[in-house]
């Protein structure tokens, strides 16, 4: 597919408080809202901001691991809590590990494409705070290859997993340099979470970030190559936004300006039973989200705002390289120059991202359109930039680098 | 024979008490780790104590620490259990590793588990005569090789191993509580002790990762040594003090004092409570026993004879006994002669407050001082501010101060420690205390 068949918009966007170490709402100790609540609570959100919930034809809901993490599965049919109007109408759940939300989006644009519906209700969901971090390892290991990667994978697997790339990385273009990298990725994450009420780290004081993120990686307590702030948060929380047609919008009794235009789409997904083709380049993600762009007819200087999928501060850099802003190992100098800053010519994971908002892995592919979408529709409160350009990109990754799927809005 | 072959038959006698349960873990645990180390050798902890339900309550106890310390061990089990292909993620390995650690572990009311091993721990009661039989049993029951290391915290040791013909065959390992957390480890040699016993002990404190003091085996030695004299120090100065302040004042001037004064993590009467009246008695019987040093005070006996124990329940929260706690704050305090808490209601309390005089520095305290890197020179200073404001606070703070660091100095010339610096290694370590009390503050 080279262009869309028909014009598509995101509206009526709302995510929830990231919970997780870092907010005072969080203790350990006490009992937490389940998986119910922050499925009502979006819920409520998207369903205030639209007229006639009736106009809702569909939904799709994006999680990862609630099987195991709550002992949940049919969340399509959990989803229908989230307002009375939903009851009988058709719902389904979908499940791409981390890109969950991505996927989640992608399976509404094809119902809206299709025809059979004008306007889908997209959600993503994880509660991750049910179990320790140990037990929470495994849990997130099946985003990998269970049979042929598991047992000989480190205790925490994933953060393993980007750390070899991490060292990978440092080995082709510096050490200290790319050590350097991921800790001004950390402090400008923490810096944007500062201004996002929502985020998991708003309340973070630490003052020198960057001497913070540059503590020393320790192999004996976490991983050879990174170190706990290049890490994203364990989380839980949802996020909903609608994809709808045009006659979708208005019916939904919203106004153009309200609205984001979808102007481009790339999905791509690699082989889950072999490595990654070379560690320092995320392949897949510079293929779906160069078909994104190719729909889009767009350079990439047009982009204005870029959320990727920074589960990790290396990941972060990786997915400039991939959006093709940086050269391979140039997304050191990149973030040194502050291009990804809110000030920067390419202001990127506005509200905090992974490591700074928060990892609800379920929800995150959608918090990011969510995000997008407040930025260009001007609703991103102390966290709104002033916008350059017109354009805005999403990179939404599962696992190693195995499903992608990236979106290109519009104004 | 070496650590590693005694480690195959170990005991622990009072094994659900409440040392006897954490050195029971600390075991478990080691054991378990050398199983899987060692796949050719065999294993066997036994854990002898005197009721079911106790001992049922140690083997869950132990099954839910040993998953807390797996789930902290995780690459260290990954590694061991690299070659079990049934193993795979973390959570089945931490449950692998539960099993095993109950796989060692035999329990029973009979001695008789004993009799193939060749270390035994004893952390049974403080009582003369039951430790000597228990020893006794051991030495009918077990083979000739087989050494103790005994928990005893007053009684000289001599006199229990040369009343059951153990002589040279018993060492002090002296855990501090709880001993899978502390990191003290007072190891009392007595004046005959096999040179192999010895050198076992120095090996397995390394291996359990302690810290170790040696003291000497006269009665007490170096903890209770100091913590008697000390406690005895605070009622004689609440006798004293009692004549104009009143009883239940002077109790809170000395409590106070020796808690925020001297920056301790507690009152020397909230210490009291918290190890019990009635075991401060019983250490102090022992000790006077076997020392003419005046360790006795009729104060105590009075508080066990109105029923004013201290302690703590079996979930762990305070009792009362000289004072009244309610979610762990000091609420009241006792008055024998009224037979009743008078409560600190803001009055009295207060007057006495305003009596001691201000703290010489508010900012300071047991808790802000943690891990300070600048402590000593914080330390320093804030002593000296003792003689320049001379309140009844810094006078009774000061005489505290200086009893204590007498008390620890004679524990240094009677030969108990062998060194200043083991008596300060004990209350820093093992009390908590801030600095040790060997020193030349408030000289
Ligand atoms: N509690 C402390 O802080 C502390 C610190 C250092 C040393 N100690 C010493 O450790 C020893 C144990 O003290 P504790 O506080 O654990 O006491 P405890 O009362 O909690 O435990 C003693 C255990 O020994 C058991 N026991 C008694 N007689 C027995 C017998 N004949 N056979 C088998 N088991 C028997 C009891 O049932 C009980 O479970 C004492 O010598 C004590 O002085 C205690």
């Amino acid at each position: 597919m080279t262009k869309l068949p028909k014009p598509l918009y995101l509206a009526a966007g709302a995510y929830t408080m990231s919970l997780g170490t870092g907010r005072p709402e969080f203790n350990p100790r006490v009992a937490r809202p389940g998986l119910e609540h922050y499925i009502q609570e979006v819920g409520r959100e998207v369903f205030a901001q639209i007229d006639d919930p009736d106009t809702i034809d569909e939904g799709v809901i994006g999680n990862f691991m609630a099987a195991r993490f709550n002992k949940q599965g049919h969340l399509g049919s959990l989803m229908t809590i989230a307002h009375p109007s939903l009851e009988y109408k058709p719902m389904i759940r979908v499940e791409g590990a981390c890109a969950s939300g991505g996927l989640a989006l992608a399976t509404a644009i094809k119902s809206v494409l299709s025809g059979l519906a004008e306007s889908v209700l997209v959600m993503g969901v994880e509660v991750q705070n049910t179990v320790k971090a140990v037990y929470g390892a495994d849990i997130l290991a099946g985003a990998g290859w269970f049979a042929g990667e598991r047992k000989e994978g480190g205790t925490y697997f994933f953060p393993q997993k980007f750390s070899d790339r991490a060292g990978a990385y440092g080995q082709k273009y510096g050490v200290e340099k790319s050590r350097e990298a991921m800790a001004r990725w950390y402090a400008t994450a923490v810096e944007n979470a500062r201004l996002n009420p929502l985020a998991q780290e708003h309340f973070n004081k630490v003052k020198d970030l960057l001497s913070q993120g540059l503590t020393p990686p320790d192999s004996r307590t976490f991983c050879e190559h990174i170190n706990l702030f290049h890490c994203s948060k364990v989380s839980d929380g949802a996020a909903a936004i609608v994809v709808c047609s045009k006659e979708g919008y208005k019916r939904l009794g919203l106004k153009r300006k309200d609205v984001i235009k979808v102007v481009g789409y790339g999905h791509a997904s690699a082989n889950l039973t072999t490595p990654p083709p070379d560690l320092t380049e995320l392949t897949t993600s510079r293929r779906a989200s160069a078909a994104a762009r190719k729909m889009a007819r767009i350079a990439k200087e047009d982009y204005g705002v870029i959320e990727v999928h920074d589960c990790f501060s290396i990941t972060g850099m990786l997915s400039l390289e991939a959006l093709d802003l940086a050269a391979p190992g140039q997304s050191i100098d990149f973030i040194a120059a502050g291009e990804n800053k809110r000030t920067g010519r390419f202001p990127t994971n506005t509200g905090g991202g992974l490591v700074g908002y928060g990892h609800p892995t379920g929800a995150t592919g959608v918090r990011m359109a969510v995000d997008l979408w407040k930025q260009l529709t001007g609703k991103a409160g102390d966290y709104q930039v002033p916008l350059k350009k017109e354009h805005g990109i999403m990179i939404s990754m599962g696992g190693n680098d195995k499903t992608v799927v990236s979106l290109v809005v519009k104004r | 024979m070496d650590l590693n072959t005694r480690l195959q038959n170990v005991t622990v006698i009072g094994a659900a008490g409440k040392m006897g349960s954490g050195i029971a873990l600390l075991l478990a645990l080691e054991l378990a780790y050398r199983a899987l180390e060692n796949k050719d050798r065999t294993y066997i902890l036994n854990l002898v104590d005197v009721s079911d339900v106790s001992l049922q309550g140690l083997v869950r106890y132990l099954r839910e620490q040993a998953v807390k310390d797996a789930e902290k061990q995780m690459s260290r089990l990954r590694r061991l259990y690299a070659d079990r292909r049934d193993l795979v993620e973390n959570g089945e390995m931490i449950e692998a590793f539960a099993s095993e650690v109950l796989l060692h572990v035999r329990t029973g009311k009979t001695m008789v588990l004993a009799q193939d091993s060749t270390l035994v721990f004893e952390a049974a009661f403080e009582k003369e005569e039951l430790k000597i039989g228990i020893y006794k049993d051991l030495a009918a029951l077990c083979p000739r090789e087989m050494y103790i290391l005994t928990n005893t915290s007053s009684i000289p040791l001599h006199v229990l191993s040369e009343a059951a013909g153990m002589t040279g065959r018993v060492i002090g390992y002296h855990f501090y509580n709880p001993p899978a957390v502390q990191k003290l480890l007072e190891i009392i040699t007595p004046d005959v002790c096999d040179t192999e016993l010895q050198e076992l002990a120095g090996e397995l404190a390394k291996v359990l990762r302690k810290t170790v003091v040696s003291s000497n085996d006269i009665a007490g030695f170096i903890g209770n040594g100091h913590f008697m004299r000390d406690g005895l120090h605070g009622i004689r100065e609440v006798e004293r003090l009692a004549g104009e302040h009143g009883f239940t004042k002077a109790v809170y001037f000395v409590n106070k004092t020796s808690r925020d004064w001297l920056l301790r993590p507690m009152g020397i009467f909230q210490l009291i409570d918290y190890v019990g009246i009635d075991v401060f008695q019983l250490i102090l019987r022992v000790m006077d026993k076997y020392l003419n040093d005046g360790l006795h005070s009729p104060l105590i006996d009075r508080y066990l004879e109105l029923g004013v124990k201290g302690g703590q329940t079996s979930s762990g929260t305070q009792k009362d006994g000289f004072l009244k706690y309610e979610k762990g704050a000091i609420v009241g305090i006792y008055d024998p002669d009224k037979q009743a808490y008078v409560p600190l209601d803001g009055t009295w309390d207060k007057e006495a407050d305003a009596q001691l005089g201000d703290h010489p520095d508010p900012a300071l305290s047991w808790k802000s001082l943690q891990g300070d890197p600048d402590l000593e020179t914080k330390l320093r200073s804030y002593f000296s501010n003792f003689e320049t404001k001379p309140t009844l606070g810094a006078r009774l703070a000061t005489d505290y101060f200086r009893a204590s660091r007498a008390a620890s100095q004679r524990l240094v010339e009677a030969g108990v420690a062998k060194h200043a610096e083991d008596v300060n290694k004990v209350l820093t370590l093992g009390f908590f205390h801030l600095y040790g009390p060997i020193n030349d503050h408030l000289d």
